[in-house]
């Protein structure tokens, strides 16, 4: 942004210059992008024994198998439901106990990586880098590890969903952090209060409400990836939906209302967090 | 009481506060002027540490409170109540929790989480508010209160602790004429019944010379001007600000009377 009169200075020519490099990238990452997904289609089909494109058609197979299977035994679906709904709970259970948590680190990690907040300014870089990691880091993969440490069960899920959660949820919390009024906290710093005193009093009050939103959020997120982790043996509905896919033919009807089960608990969770999220923003300042 | 020694505070290159020296042997009300950028803030603030200082000493009571850290820096802090210009309380919070941080400093973490505070406490912060006149707002949140309602809000939370020394960064800045006055008022009866120090920064000639018992001026980082309010002269005011023949002494007031009639001008 050069003030001398020197250079040739026509906006409109600037302008249209600016325009075409930007489409030039456009077009250059949209074929980038296209490479890359046949390459990738291509490689899929070479490493599957079985063949990408020859498998394909076969996909609709099995719902095809479940719906054979399940809708003769529809009048035993209640009966399931009941049976597989301590499983839910479960499942439901350690997504709640791990988003709890993990907010709480993710609240005190958001604060300390928080220019103005922190208590250590200096060390802000190490607590934002520690949070990148344990986002980056999927569930399944700590999950995984876990279960090889310490067995099966829903500890290792737990332990995995927080982890994540913590990382997640704090940059976001940090976000939130950003935008907090510095003056009530200086206001408390002035009368001598402590680190915890100046965010319990000076920063919560006025996070909370986008705190809980974002938390909601991630309950929602948590409660699948629970389900999925019982899959890899961390126990809740989705172990007894792997038993019963793996089972085969003659179990699709218990495969087919827990399917139920979890959709519907999704469905219900969706709705319930997405009209608290909207009842908070429409108190809003206050 | 109080010996600020050599007290200098830079920022990067540009020195905000610069070789600050004066003395006060006993509590009295103590005016700060000067223009926009001298460093008066920059003082206050390191007075109370909310920003370390670069070089210098600043002894109270025989203590240099300078070399003070954590809970012992904590416990100063305590005995140094600050007021702001935008108030700074917890607009969230109700007036009466507001007023009750003053006694953060000695209240335990937990306890404070869980607004543990003790009814005498409570008590004694409904009294500082009636002093004030403002008890009826007691179970407001702060932010629903006026400017000046606020402002005194941050004095009785001042008050709650106990302090020997109130700071007050431009209290009045942000209000009315009426309010300012009524907050000016507060301060003084402050001083004069409690006896504490009341050093405060203020934007007008005025209100330094009508509540004040010494001036101090500074320009640039450095004190130029030391003495009572008689002293200061329009000549030294001019001298203060860095301006020329037209200034005039209403440009820097914010008084009732100027508002109801004459313009009191001084002659250039
Ligand atoms: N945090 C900071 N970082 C860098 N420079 C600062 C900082 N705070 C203050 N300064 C500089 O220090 C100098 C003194 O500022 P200070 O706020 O103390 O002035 P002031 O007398 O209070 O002015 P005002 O009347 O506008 O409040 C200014 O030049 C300012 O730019
Ligand atoms: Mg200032």
């Amino acid at each position: 942004m050069s003030l001398s009169p020197n250079p040739p200075h026509d906006p409109r020519a600037n302008y249209i210059q600016m325009m075409q490099r930007k489409r030039l990238y456009g077009g250059l990452t949209m074929a980038i992008f296209a490479l890359l997904l046949v390459s990738g289609f291509m490689l899929a089909n070479d490493r599957n024994a079985g063949g990408f494109w020859s498998g394909l058609p076969h996909v609709l197979d099995f719902p095809a198998d479940v719906w054979a299977d399940a809708a003769p035994k529809v009048d035993q679906l209640p009966g399931h439901f009941l049976t597989f709904f301590p499983s839910l709970l479960e499942t439901i259970n350690i997504a709640a106990v791990s988003t709890l948590i993990g907010a709480a680190i993710a609240v005190v990690l958001s604060m300390l990586a928080t220019r103005g907040l922190a208590l250590w300014p200096r060390a802000i870089p190490v607590f934002r880098r520690a949070m990148d990691i344990m986002r980056a880091m999927p569930e399944i993969v700590i999950a995984l590890v876990l279960i090889f440490v310490l067995g099966g069960g829903p500890v290792p899920a737990m332990i995995a969903i927080t982890f994540h959660t913590a990382g997640a949820l704090g940059k976001l919390f940090s976000e939130v952090n950003e935008n907090a009024d510095l003056k009530p906290i200086e206001g408390l710093q002035s009368v001598g209060a402590g680190w915890v005193q100046r965010m319990w009093l000076g920063v919560i009050p006025q996070v909370a409400p986008n705190y809980f939103s974002y938390g909601l959020l991630r309950f929602e997120i948590n409660i699948r990836a629970s389900a999925i982790l019982g899959f890899v043996g961390a126990g809740g509905i989705g172990y007894e939906l792997k038993n019963a896919m793996s089972w085969g033919l003659g179990k699709f009807d218990e495969a087919a209302a827990i399917f139920i089960l979890l959709f519907l608990t999704i469905v219900v969770f969706d709705q319930l967090s997405s009209r608290v999220r909207q009842g908070l923003i429409h108190k809003g300042g206050h | 009481m109080l010996l600020v020694e050599n007290l200098t505070k830079s920022f990067g290159s540009n020195t905000a506060v610069d070789r600050m020296t004066f003395e006060v042997d006993r509590p009295m009300m103590i005016g700060i002027i000067g223009r926009s950028g001298a460093g008066k803030s920059t003082f206050l603030r390191m007075m109370n540490r909310m920003t370390p200082a670069s070089s210098g000493r600043l002894v109270f009571e025989g203590t240099d409170v300078l070399q003070l850290t954590g809970g012992g820096m904590r416990q100063w802090q305590s005995q140094c109540a600050m007021i702001f210009q935008q108030f700074n309380l917890v607009p969230r919070m109700d007036v009466v929790s507001n007023v009750l941080h003053g006694t953060l400093n000695r209240r335990s973490t937990l306890g404070t989480m869980f607004n543990l505070y003790p009814t005498e406490d409570i008590h004694k912060a409904i009294d500082i508010l009636d002093r004030l006149g403002i008890a009826d707002h007691a179970a407001k949140r702060a932010e629903a209160l006026s400017g000046g309602q606020q402002q005194r809000v941050a004095i009785a939370r001042a008050l709650m602790q106990d302090p020997k020394v109130i700071l007050a960064d431009e209290p009045i800045a942000s209000l009315d004429p009426m309010n300012a006055q009524i907050v000016m008022d507060a301060l003084r009866r402050i001083h004069d019944e409690d006896g504490r120090m009341v050093i405060a920064n203020l934007h007008t000639l005025d209100t330094a010379r009508r509540y004040c018992d010494r001036v101090i001026g500074m320009r640039d980082g450095r004190i130029v001007f030391d003495g009572s309010p008689a002293q200061l002269t329009v000549g030294v005011a001019r001298d203060i600000y860095g301006a020329d023949e037209t200034f005039s002494e209403s440009a820097t007031s914010t008084e009732i009377r100027e508002h109801t009639g004459h313009q009191a001008r001084v002659p250039a």
